[in-house]
């Protein structure tokens, strides 16, 4: 056993399978230790312990095992878990997946240190989260607000635009909050072209100035899936907890994550649980997703934003089931909405936002909010189902206010969802709601108490509801 | 003290060797920090050992330490508005210790171990006394008087008690055999308690929510299950129950849930008042918070460790219940664990004894005849939270939940995306405890109390089938009886079953209040067939009572009487004036 670079190496590899070395047991090895994989060229690559014992060590390579051999490998333990040096000097910065950095300005010197994995927060040092962050985007602000310290994720499908939905909230939330917001990004398995548009729409909106992109390609290594979000998160709390920064973290796309994690799995032959996923894929993703929320008695917070890809638009999936189970809720693109050529195309009505109630009301956003947006649900609902009958039976079977209910729904998706780019205010949102409301009978607005009705419907409303 | 050493690492599962004469379910320090785990394999010379904790960085070799006694919980007063994760390791002073984020190795005494509480015996130096007898009662908070039980194992005749100041490390009582009597006592946790008999259910635990108090009622000592798919308000409505129940204790252990959904918990109990006592909600109640991302074998305990504690109080006679949010992610740990093990899956990837653990889990609920001299009876009502992945009612945690639970309140995630809330499905739900409830709905609320009901029920189930029939036709073909029960059906859904948790009169719904509202809904119905003869069915569906239906939930929970039959009054009087002109053209 030779002595170089990185320590002692160690040569007396068993078995190589997937992204796994079966090394023979070695003295004082940690369970989840880093190690520094070299082959038989001197490449370099990273890994970590997987499995300690007596008969063999398991090492997960994160840059995949291509390359390697049993004669040429060489592995050297580091003594340490998996850690990422931290630094202010990383706003603005660009790294691989890996956390190296990826855009040519050289290594961050680090003021921290701390294991990717975190630790997790105790329960009664949580903050309930007690604000909400401004998207501009009606279908969020309103009918589903976004709190900070809220993990919300967006579930699409193939070629639905998440991407820019993503973007469009980052942008927006760190111009709402006059650039006191961070943005921290994790691309997990991402094409070129999207690292492309991200990495334009970041520099062109100066956004990328207040924010931290680690992007995994689609053609990197599988396994460094695995480190990514967590070099994201661990990234968010030491801005978050120690800085006290509000953070807003990004994670696209946790399916991609997943099916790295099944990778690893498969190849330890473990038993697999639905669809080949681990059976520890819950605890896994909470893990990760938990990192998210507000400590007492301190500054700053972690809002999560992942992006998951539902496979054939099957929210029943594995992975979509898993996440929306962890997560406070959901906001759900349709292909339905985006075939019609309406932006964003969020669909209302299976989307939810469980912490929405903490961050409204009089003192917060407005009043009326949660009625308003309660009503504007129930009709939305009624309304898609009388769309489906007026596919059987014809328009003609319905009554006047079944029609205006019809016609609301139409405004509702062209008018309310369909907004663009452009952001609106909450006030705007909150016009339009009511604006669209004005057009159906007040004794179908069963949420919305008189008072309000009062104050904030626009006055054709008196013509229209038949008084 | 047996040591031995760690031979393996995978996960929170770790091997050690050495460790002769120790038995399944014993507790083991593991590695240099201490970290706290449970054998539960033997196998030739290894023994397996899951980690409450999280294991990276532990090496092949370090030290694997036990008594080789099983894992204890802590039973005395100082347990009432505790929070624990689930090895009973209280979090507000870990808090103290390592500050907001968990670091392993971490310890805390369960129950104060200086604090004085106030002793008053209940027997006297020469009674004999046996297992669950009260030797006498201290004060746990302003509500709860803390019963102090003879422990398990003894029995005699008291040589000397006398009242005062104790703290739990100090005897109350001494037998003439010189046995000590203490306030604390230590219990296995994967063992029912013992008692004397279990006895028939027929009080109902009030909720103040409607669409379990009248169409699905449990009896105190019964057990339910909420299964539905996320985002169908599976929490909401557990801690709505957890807020409102009235039972003298409640027990709410969020077992591998969301962090933010126990801070609320946390956040909101101690300010609510406890709707029957009016002191603060957090004064009867024990929280078990094993979030999501705390480590996956503390959380397969943390049910044991809630039911537990619930057989404690429920052994002092009182009336005890236990949510457990969710069962599924316990089952998750079953098998993530089994996995580990590298046992023979069953159904799904889940350990096959899946089915008799969680039939041994509800078989913990049950009123019962406490141990004790004075036949005094205590129950545990267990609600358990179910996620069926995809909404999938056929996955095997549900199944095997269903075989044992005796009410089924059935989430439907369409309700809530139309916002109605509790979104619990009327059709599939069911309740098998309603005869063994009926004397006392009967006797307390209203001799008619049940018929009312069934009629709502078979009103709701008459509307599906109609709603079925309107997809096809439409609404305009049916005739004016059955147009008249869509309407009522309606106001059933809209005005009954639908509750806001969040309106400050709504929130809580006295039986009485929901008899009455019962009643003048259907009264109002009878009302409008009566006049279908002589009324045009458009101007009864415009009738302003309609409205007024709406808006009985807001009529203030006290008093109401006097507003109410002036209501029935209201809608069974005259001919009303005709609707104004235009509201339905």
């Amino acid at each position: 056993m030779a002595t170089g670079l990185y320590g002692k190496a160690y040569r007396k590899i068993q078995d190589i399978k997937g992204p796994l070395i079966f090394l023979e047991p070695v003295k004082d090895v940690r369970y989840g230790e880093r190690v520094t994989i070299t082959d038989s060229l001197d490449h370099s690559k990273g890994g970590q312990v997987l499995d300690v014992g007596e008969r063999a060590i398991v090492i997960q390579v994160f840059e995949g095992s291509d390359g390697l051999d049993k004669k040429g490998t060489a592995v050297f333990f580091t003594g340490d878990v998996v850690k990422l040096g931290l630094a202010e000097d990383m706003l603005g910065r660009v790294f691989d997946g890996s956390g190296h950095p990826a855009d040519g300005l050289g290594d961050v010197y680090p003021e921290a240190e701390l294991p990717i994995n975190g630790s997790p927060l105790n329960p009664v040092a949580r903050r309930q989260p007690f604000e909400w962050i401004q998207t501009g985007i009606s279908a969020i602000d309103i009918m589903n607000t976004l709190v900070k310290g809220q993990k919300l994720p967006i579930f699409t499908g193939a070629g639905l635009p998440a991407n820019r939905v993503a973007v469009q909230i980052a942008r927006q939330v760190i111009r709402q909050s006059g650039e006191e917001l961070i943005v921290v990004f994790a691309g997990m398995g991402i094409t070129s072209r999207e690292y492309s548009y991200f990495y334009r729409e970041f520099q062109e909106s100066g956004a990328l100035a207040n924010s931290v992109l680690f992007l995994n390609l689609a053609d990197d290594p599988t396994i460094e899936r695995i480190l990514t979000p967590r070099l994201a998160l661990t990234t968010a709390e030491y801005f978050a907890f120690t800085k006290g920064r509000d953070v807003l973290v990004i994670l696209t796309d946790m399916l991609n994550y997943a099916n790295a994690l099944r990778e690893i799995s498969s190849a330890r032959e473990e038993i697999p649980g639905r669809r080949g996923y681990p059976g520890y894929l819950y605890t896994d993703l909470a893990t990760n997703y938990e990192r998210a929320g507000i400590v007492k008695g301190q500054r700053g917070s972690i809002t999560q934003l992942p992006i998951v890809t539902m496979p054939n638009d099957d929210i029943t999936h594995p992975v979509i089931d898993l996440t929306g189970y962890i997560t406070e809720g959901q906001i759900i693109l349709a292909r339905e909405l985006d075939r019609k050529g309406y932006y964003p195309p969020i669909n209302p009505l299976p989307s939810l936002s469980r912490l929405m109630n903490l961050g409204i009301g009089s003192d917060k956003t407005r009043e009326d909010h949660k009625q308003l947006s309660d009503q504007l649900y129930a009709l939305y609902a009624q309304g898609k189902d009388l769309e489906k009958l007026t596919a059987i039976i014809g328009s003609e079977g319905l009554g006047v206010a079944e029609k205006q209910i019809i016609d609301f729904t139409a405004r509702f998706e062209s008018e309310y969802i369909n907004q663009g780019d452009q952001p609106r205010s909450l006030e705007e949102s909150l016009a339009l709601g009511w604006d669209l409301l004005s057009g159906v009978a007040r004794g179908e607005l069963r949420r919305v108490e008189d008072k309000y009705v009062d104050k904030y419907m626009p006055k054709r409303a008196a013509g229209a509801a038949g008084d | 003290m047996i040591q031995g050493h760690i031979s393996r690492i995978s996960g929170p599962v770790v091997q050690a060797k050495g460790l002769d004469g120790i038995k399944i379910r014993d507790l083991v320090e593991v590695g240099d920090l201490g970290l706290i785990g449970e054998v539960i394999e033997i196998k030739g010379d290894a023994v397996s050992v899951q980690v409450y904790e999280d294991t990276d960085g532990l090496k092949v070799g370090e030290p694997v330490k036990t008594d080789a006694k099983p894992f204890l919980v802590q039973l005395g007063p100082g347990l009432l508005g505790s929070i624990y994760d689930g090895i009973q390791r209280p979090l507000e002073i870990i808090r103290e210790q390592t500050g907001s984020f968990i670091e392993r190795g971490a310890t805390g005494e369960p129950l104060p171990t200086t604090k004085p509480w106030h002793f008053v015996p209940a027997v006297k130096p020469g009674d004999t006394v046996g297992v669950g007898d009260i030797v006498g009662t201290v004060q746990e908070g302003p509500t709860i008087q803390h019963k102090i039980l003879v422990p398990e194992g003894t029995a005699g005749r008291i040589a000397s008690i006398s009242e005062g100041d104790y703290t739990i490390a100090q005897p109350v009582a001494r037998l003439e055999s010189g046995d000590a009597i203490m306030m604390v006592q230590a219990w296995p946790i994967r063992q029912a308690r013992r008692y004397a008999e279990k006895v028939a259910t027929g009080i109902p635990l009030i909720t103040g929510q409607r669409i379990f108090d009248t169409f699905f009622p449990v009896p105190k000592g019964g057990s339910a299950i909420i299964p539905g798919p996320f985002g169908s308000g599976k929490t909401v409505s557990q801690q709505a129950l957890a807020k409102w129940s009235d039972a003298t204790v409640v027990i709410y252990v969020g077992c591998g849930e969301r962090g933010n959904e126990m801070t609320e918990v946390l956040t909101e109990f101690p300010h609510l008042e406890d709707p029957n006592t009016g002191a603060p909600l957090m004064n009867r109640t024990i929280l078990i918070a094993n979030t999501s991302n705390m480590p996956v074998a503390a959380r397969e305990t943390s049910i044991y460790t809630g039911i537990t504690l619930a057989e404690y109080y429920r052994d002092m006679g009182y009336d005890v219940a236990l949510f457990a949010d969710s069962t599924s992610r316990w089952a998750e740990a079953l098998r993530e664990i089994s996995g580990r093990l590298e046992e023979m899956p069953g159904e799904e990837g889940y350990p096959t004894y899946l089915a008799s653990r969680i039939a041994e889990f509800y078989e913990r609920s049950g009123r019962v005849v406490c141990l004790g001299k004075d036949r005094r009876q205590g129950s545990v009502t267990v609600i358990g939270a179910v996620s069926p992945p995809g909404g999938d009612f056929t996955e095997p945690v549900t199944q095997n939940s269903l075989r044992i639970a005796g009410a089924f309140w059935g989430l439907d995630a369409r309700l809530a995306y139309s916002r109605h809330f509790p979104a619990i499905n009327w059709l599939t739900s069911y309740t098998l405890y309603l005869d063994a409830l009926k004397e006392w709905f009967t006797k307390e609320v209203a001799a008619d109390f049940l018929d009312l009901r069934t009629e709502m029920v078979e009103i709701l189930q008459r509307e599906d089938e109609l709603r079925k029939i309107v997809q096809l036709v439409g609404r305009e073909s049916l005739s004016e009886p059955d147009k008249l029960l869509l309407d009522v059906a309606r106001t059933i859904r809209e005005d009954f079953l639908r509750q806001s948790a969040f309106h400050e009169v709504d929130a809580y719904c006295p039986s009485k209040k929901q008899y009455y509202m019962m009643r003048a809904i259907l009264t109002f119905y009878h009302e409008c067939q009566s006049r279908l003869g002589t009324m045009p069915y458009d101007q009864i569906a415009a009738l302003p009572a309609w409205e007024e239906l709406s808006k009985m939930r807001y009529i203030p929970n006290e008093n109401f009487d006097g507003e109410f039959e002036r209501l029935l009054q209201r809608l069974t009087a005259g001919a009303p004036e005709p609707a104004p002109a235009g509201a339905r053209s």
